[in-house]
């Protein structure tokens, strides 16, 4: 791997002796969670704390004609059991729109339902009691009339005149639409050589975290204050909601998230059973705890994906490509999710799809529908896995209908790496990426001319391995143009606070929020190497909405790019801050002096003048040593946001071997590789292991994921038996390589990793298995590609 | 998913455990190693009113060879099997499905007797039983009842044991000279129930079946021994027998459609295993056809 930096002269506090950047040091965290000591809401104890049940609707589709809990209520240990009238009185319900989705439309939803359920798994009543077990038994005896509903399932009908209308005062069932067009798309498909169209169809999957949604929300009536502990990805967007719908100031609001296991965006929304939690709390004035257990999990976590996209791709036949088309159409259960929206996944498909290529010529509807399921909203690498699939799906066939090699046509089309800045057709605008130096390195990597031979030879001995390539662009460090600009308060800027405690370690306060991926280490490697201070002595707080700046916490890959920048600005005041208290302790100037190794220098000749923990001293406890007029501050707040884009795109490319058995169906993965640009590697390991992950999830959507409902809106297989999330066993090895094309937008130059290997796995496996299915003539544009799917398309069943 | 409340006992003896289940009947349930009651408690699929747990009953652990037998007693436990000396070199068939059972942390757990009595039709276990001509020992107020593994399996779940009886262990004949197995299953992720599954046993002598015990799994309410194997036995094997053969297969089965594969699908690759079992056993690499032959 080489990291050349394009800018060295604006890295300078980087590129100090002892930086840690670009350093694949361990996490701080590492230990603390080796040692059991993490902590998760699962694991929390509170006196008097109840604990909640929901029980959750068994019809996709009912009117609710009573509920009789008197049984329930007289049981030994029940504290309460609540209906959806009855939280009303505290919790207001909410509509998941933002204005600049134009058109896009949901109905009020409520913590609990009232008189309807919509989807299987919607809650109905709140049982809370002294143990899970006690309210578990209570929820047995709760009886709720349900009169079924027709249920509006599959998508490609719910707009029919003769489906029933989930929501009557929505007028139908179309929550968006977007329509785009660029170009000229007709005219470039005439003048094409040859002309390619397929349908794509994605499984509905879901993200499989560790430890399920936990809350422990704690209403203190003295204070008049609600604390909740919640394992989110964004404490200050709940503390704004929870505050809103229960008639608080956010003053009133305290969010707590230490350790989160796991959450891949299934933990940056507001869900209504935790809203429940948060009233309930304030309704029976004590602290009430929900963990979700895995069947809930899988019937309310957020969905994702559930897309069939049309696409078609003209081309010449020298390969270039003259235009895309698609359109997509989306299910997203009964409710656009609150606040960020279930329509983003689909708008996201539109901006992507053809966006590593150079042709003008562009067509797009994407159709956003509801229906009797659970809701969809964002996961992991939000919308661009379609966009991707149906981009390099459609490339892969254009290329074998004329008879191209797939890196050739890539080669030909892909955006030249010294046309930047430039924008797609769908607006999107490039700061600096490098498709082509990406595909170079990843040719090298797989070594993909033996490659090719071997599959060759191993061909002509019945067994039929196939390499599938793709390109991609990846939306990171987004502005408020995201949410902000729709409504919604969701903080795109995030902020830092540094300060030089009174034994010169540092303590650092950041917005940026920990779910696992090191946001702690990135922070603590930032603000050490600015500062000159080792990373042991630099302790990072997140996580508090109490002790923390204000900022956006963890999603669309923004946390090092933007609380990186923060945290660099933010130690660079501290850093000067403390070298003119130094300067006027040692009678020099700041000029003349630097930090390393915990300890003021010489800038010349780099010998010890003081410790940092002598400065401390001085400063806190001897200022009256100090001269008149020297007020050291040693403390420093920066927040950063990102202006000059609205995104800070990245790119990459992908690359997957793997043998199909075609007696069987099966696919044997053999091997992955990625490309990726994240601009400025802070720190390499950490960067891998969020590609290998984000990898690992595309790979379980191109072969085992998917929720399977059946035609009366049950899902059938929510447990981890039959719900298959991907496994070591099946996992290949996974080789990252990088490029390296800061941002110059900021000094770090970071942009976002943690989404890229979501981002285009499932497409360079399809298109591996359709290159191993060549020889047979089968075309397969369907994940996940299941060995029944592999059978029937080969005509074996 | 926490279990309902239940009494529990921890058995002193088999005739403890007899008359606790004696006297509870159906509303008690034995506990082995708890993979497969554990879980179903928990989602509340069941509720029993008491446990016997029977996990203190040395007399039920153990494998043990007398002559040409082979005992394993009833809480023996996955991994002791999969580990087990006498077991690799008198059921080597048996070493190798067991490592296709679960996950490490289970096969700790699970034993022999649990996932006999318990009778998933997509299980390893009762399959390799019924290839093995195994004979299992049942115990009940009234002295014990020895079964053949062919008709202990009664269904999805279901057995020839009683709610008042328990699985006290199983003998199996001492592989003999010419013996040989094939053991192979299609499963989405390795660990998961298979999609379909064979457990094979077989006598060859000069590269002719002289007997052939074909136990399909995950294509039925049970382990099937299939009939079609006699079409392969005492006959030089071509591929148009083999393909007689795979087309018998297919008449004889009736699987189940369900989310992992349709009847269609299993019944292929049930042939598809076939193929490949006498291809293995037979060392014939040019019978390995896909269930095209
Ligand atoms: C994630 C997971 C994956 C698994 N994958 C597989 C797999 O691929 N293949 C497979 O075969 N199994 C699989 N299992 C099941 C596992 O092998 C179990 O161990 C086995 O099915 C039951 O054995 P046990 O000792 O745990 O029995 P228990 O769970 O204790 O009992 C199972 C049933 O048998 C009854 N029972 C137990 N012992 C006796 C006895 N001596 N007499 C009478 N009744 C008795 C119990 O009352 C109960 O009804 C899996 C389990 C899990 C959790």
């Amino acid at each position: 791997m080489t990291i050349t930096s394009s800018n060295p002269e604006i890295l300078s506090e980087l590129d100090r002796p002892n930086s840690y950047i670009g350093k694949s040091v361990p996490r701080p965290n590492l230990e603390r969670l080796m040692q059991g000591r993490g902590l998760y809401v699962s694991d929390m104890e509170l006196p008097r704390m109840g604990h909640v049940v929901f029980l959750r609707s068994p019809h996709a589709h009912a009117r609710i004609a009573g509920i009789d809990a008197a049984a329930a209520r007289s049981m030994p240990g029940v504290i309460a059991v609540v209906t959806g009238k009855e939280l009303a009185a505290v919790i207001t319900p909410w509509v998941g729109v933002l204005s600049h989705l134009k058109g896009l439309k949901s109905a009020p939803q409520h913590a609990l339902a009232i008189d309807r359920v919509c989807w299987q798994g919607e809650a109905v009543a709140a049982i809370v009691a002294t143990s899970r077990a006690v309210a578990e038994d209570a929820a047995e005896i709760v009886r709720v009339d349900y009169e079924e509903l027709e249920a509006v399932t599959d998508m490609r009908t719910a707009l029919d005149p003769a489906t029933p209308v989930i929501h009557p005062a929505l007028g139908d069932n179309l929550a968006f639409e977007r329509n785009l067009d660029a170009g000229e798309v007709d005219a470039a498909f005439a003048g094409s050589d040859a002309v390619v169209e397929a349908d794509f169809i994605f499984g509905r999957h879901t993200g499989v975290t560790l430890e399920p949604r936990s809350v422990v929300a704690d209403w203190n009536a003295a204070e008049a204050r609600l604390t909740i502990y919640q394992g989110t990805q964004a404490p200050h967007m709940v503390q704004n909601i929870a505050a809103l719908h229960l008639g608080l100031e956010e003053s009133q609001v305290r969010v707590v998230c230490k350790d989160v296991g796991g959450s891949f965006g299934i933990k940056v929304h507001i869900y209504a059973d935790e809203m429940a939690t948060y009233a309930l709390s304030k309704l029976l004035r004590r602290p009430i705890k929900f963990v979700a257990d895995r069947v809930e999990s899988f019937n309310t976590d957020i969905h994702a994906r559930d897309h069939r996209c049309w696409g078609r791709i003209g081309v010449k036949r020298d390969g270039s490509i003259t235009a895309f088309e698609i359109d997509d159409l989306t299910g997203i259960g009964p409710y656009s999710m609150y606040p960020r929206t279930s329509a983003i996944e689909a708008n996201q498909v539109v901006n992507l799809v053809g966006g590593p290529y150079v042709t003008r010529n562009y067509r797009a509807r994407a159709r956003v529908v509801f229906q009797n399921k659970n809701v969809m909203c964002q996961y992991r690498a939000v919308g661009h896995p379609i966009a991707c699939s149906v981009t390099e799906g459609l490339v892969d066939l254009a290329a074998a209908k004329i008879g191209m090699d797939p890196v050739e046509i890539r080669r030909r089309n892909l955006i030249a790496d010294n046309a930047y800045p430039c924008a797609s057709p769908s607006g999107l605008r490039f700061e600096l990426l490098s498709h082509h130096a990406a595909i170079n390195k990843l040719m090298t990597m797989m070594d993909y001319d033996a490659l090719r031979s071997e599959q060759a030879t191993l061909r002509s001995n019945g067994i039929y391995r196939g390499i599938g390539i793709a390109s991609f662009i990846e939306v990171t460090n987004p502005s408020a143009a995201f949410y902000g600009v729709g409504g919604a308060k969701i903080s795109s800027q995030d902020g830092v606070a540094i300060r030089l405690d009174a034994q010169g370690s540092v303590i650092c306060q950041t917005s940026i929020t920990e779910q696992g991926q090191g946001s702690e280490s990135l922070t603590a490697q930032i603000v050490g190497s600015v500062l000159g201070v080792s990373m042991e002595r630099v302790r990072v707080i997140l996580g508090d909405t109490d002790n923390t700046p204000y900022g956006g916490g963890t999603w669309a890959s923004r946390g090092a790019g933007i609380g990186g920048e923060a945290a660099l600005q933010a130690a660079k005041i501290l850093r000067r801050n403390i070298l003119d208290v130094a300067a006027a302790i040692l009678q020099s100037s700041p000029a003349e002096l630097d930090i390393a190794d915990n300890a003021i220098v010489n800038a010349a000749d780099g010998a010890s003048r003081m410790e940092l923990r002598e400065l401390a001293r001085i400063v806190y406890f001897r200022p009256d040593t100090l001269p008149p007029g020297v007020q050291p501050e040693l403390m420093a707040t920066r927040h950063f946001v990102p202006r000059e884009y609205p995104f800070a795109f990245t790119n990459g490319v992908q690359a997957s071997w793997l043998e199909v058995d075609t007696d069987t169906g099966f696919v044997r993965l053999l091997k992955h590789w990625v490309v990726e640009d994240c601009g400025t590697l802070i720190n390499p390991q950490l960067v891998d292991e969020q590609i290998r992950g984000g990898v690992v999830q595309g790979l379980g959507a191109a072969l085992f994921e998917k929720c399977v409902y059946d035609e009366r809106g049950q899902l059938t297989n929510a447990n981890m038996a039959d719900y298959l999330v991907p496994m070591s066993g099946e996992m290949p090895d996974i080789d990252v390589g990088h490029v390296v094309s800061p941002t110059s937008e900021t000094e770090l130059g970071a942009k976002g990793a943690g989404e890229a290997g979501t981002a285009g796995a499932a497409a360079a496996v399809a298109n591996a298995v359709n290159d191993a299915l060549r020889p047979f003539g089968a075309v397969i544009t369907e994940i996940p590609l299941t060995p029944q799917i592999i059978l029937t398309a080969l005509g074996r069943i | 998913m926490k279990a309902a409340a239940f009494a529990y006992a921890r058995a002193t003896s088999v005739g403890n455990a007899l008359e606790l289940l004696k006297a509870y009947g159906d509303r008690a349930k034995v506990l082995s190693g708890g993979q497969s009651l554990m879980p179903a408690m928990n989602l509340r699929l069941i509720s029993p009113e008491l446990i016997v747990d029977i996990g203190e009953l040395a007399e039920l652990r153990g494998i043990a060879v007398t002559g040409s037998v082979v005992r394993i007693g009833a809480l023996t436990r996955h991994v002791d099997l999969l580990t087990s000396p006498e077991i690799a070199a008198h059921a080597p068939l048996l070493t190798e499905a067991i490592s296709h059972v679960a996950h490490p942390a289970i096969r700790n757990r699970g034993t022999l007797g649990g996932s006999l009595a318990h009778a998933d039709p997509a299980s390893e276990l009762p399959a390799c039983m019924v290839a093995l001509n195994a004979t299992i020992i049942v115990r009940g107020q009234d002295g014990e009842r020895r079964v053949a593994a062919g008709e202990f399996f009664k269904g999805i779940y279901e057995t020839d044991l009683s709610a008042r009886e328990l699985l006290i262990s199983v003998e199996l004949p001492v592989a003999g000279k010419h013996s040989v197995h094939f053991f192979h299953e299609f499963a989405r992720r390795h660990g998961d129930y298979a999609i379909a599954g064979l457990a094979a046993q077989a006598m060859v002598e000069r590269d002719i079946f002289t007997d052939l015990r074909l136990v399909f799994f995950a294509v039925g309410d049970r382990p099937v021994l299939a009939r079609a194997a006699t079409k392969l036995v005492n006959i030089t094997i071509t591929p148009a027998v083999l393909a007689a053969a795979c087309t018998a297969l297919g008449e004889e089965l009736d699987p189940q459609d369900d989310q992992q594969a349709s009847a269609a699908m299993r019944r292929h690759l049930a042939k598809v295993l076939l193929a490949r079992a006498a291809s293995a056993l037979l060392d014939r690499p040019d019978l390995n056809a896909g269930g095209r032959a």
